[in-house]
């Protein structure tokens, strides 16, 4: 029996659908069978962050209305084939064309076949968010460290309890080492205070980010990445792993050094 | 020179200091605001631990929140109609 953990955020763009893409990635390539499901519908783009765009044929609502049956929509990663799927969302419907009702059937039926389903939701606490939540059995909460998101995160932290989605887990996004260094940005600790729920792992603002989703590819198949290592991480602590954070202040003394040499810290 | 020794270790001019209390202080208010049921809760118990001391008016009792600009305050307005004789 598997289990479905839903991405969700807040506020928008703070990183839920690499977060999904990449955590799936790491899922599978531990030997996990993955399903990600994108419920973002009228703006999907876990399909694009993939590197899945052309093979569409059918969607998320085309399940739910029984236009086709779940397997014909699953389409098949390039690197782990039957073992990470993706059901991609409707392109071309209103929000509202899913109910939280067709989500946790549609759940029951993926969990018989997967280890983890992962659910990429929209921005927002409307309909595609309570879908979203609907069938799932966790939830993982995206913020970066600036105040909005973080406001946010907690609004949408209060929601999943009321919603009985107890113990939400944070993930910290876009982290930038030398701005917590200045103190110019909140760090694991800061967020911790005010939060006060669980971290399940901080990864660092980076273009390695950017440079995988145009190829089509995950940060986290990248053996050398930051954010990579970063995203290996947290799939390990899903995996029940005890990982400490990545050490930022390594990378202080390097960058010290850089600055030093090219004649900067005068 | 030394603008670049504070910043190294950390000058407490940063602004995630300012960050985090402002944070701290709408979190209080979007958290108050958002749970209704937090304030009837509180003022029911209220109601039941003072008036094992005083005699208080009910109906009158008013609780809310005052927001200063660097700080939130729990307000209680608690109408006293008399003081018990003893406990
Ligand atoms: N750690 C990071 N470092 C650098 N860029 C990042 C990082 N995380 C995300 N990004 C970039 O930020 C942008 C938004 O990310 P993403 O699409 O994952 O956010 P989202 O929460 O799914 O957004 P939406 O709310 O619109 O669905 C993307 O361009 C992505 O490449
Ligand atoms: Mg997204």
């Amino acid at each position: 029996m598997g289990k479905v953990i839903v991405i969700t955020s807040g506020k928008g763009g703070v990183g839920k659908t690499t977060t999904t893409a990449n955590l799936g990635t790491g899922l599978a390539a531990a030997g996990q069978k993955v399903c990600l499901v994108d419920t973002d519908i009228g703006l999907r783009n876990l399909d694009v962050v993939l590197g899945l765009e052309n093979r569409i044929v059918y969607d998320l609502l085309d399940v739910v209305e029984g236009n086709c049956r779940v397997r014909q929509a699953l389409i098949k990663d390039k690197h782990f084939g039957e073992s990470l799927v993706l059901l991609p969302a409707a392109q071309t419907r209103e929000k509202d064309a899913v109910s939280p009702e067709q989500m946790v059937e549609l759940m029951a039926q993926l969990k018989e076949e997967y280890d983890f389903i992962i659910l990429d939701s929209p921005a927002g606490i409307e309909h595609g968010f309570k879908n979203a939540i609907a069938g799932a059995d966790q939830a993982i909460v995206v913020t970066t460290p600036e105040i909005s998101a973080v406001r946010d995160a907690d609004r949408i932290i209060g929601l999943l309890e009321a919603a009985e989605l107890y113990d939400p887990q944070l993930i910290i996004n876009r982290v930038r080492p030398d701005m917590v260094r200045k103190g110019d940005m909140m760090d694991i600790d800061d967020i911790d205070d005010i939060l006060a729920i669980s971290i399940l792992g901080v990864i660092p603002d980076d273009q390695d980010i950017i440079v995988s989703t145009n190829r089509g590819e995950t940060v986290v198949m990248d053996k050398k990445s930051r954010p990579g290592q970063a995203y290996r991480n947290v799939v390990r602590r899903i995996l029940g792993e005890e990982v400490p954070f990545m050490d930022l202040q390594e990378r202080k003394i390097m960058h010290w050094f850089k600055r030093i040499l090219s004649g900067e810290a005068q | 020179m030394f603008e670049f020794i504070t910043k190294l270790f950390g000058g407490s001019d940063g602004s995630k200091n300012k960050a985090k209390e402002r944070l701290r202080l709408v979190l209080v208010h979007d958290r108050a605001s958002l749970s209704p049921g937090l304030v009837a809760a509180l003022e029911a118990e209220l109601i039941e631990v003072i008036s094992k001391y005083l005699e208080i008016d009910e109906e009158g009792l008013d609780v809310s929140f005052d927001e200063g600009d660097d700080s939130v305050a729990l307000i209680a307005n608690i109408p006293v109609k008399n003081v018990k004789r003893k406990i």
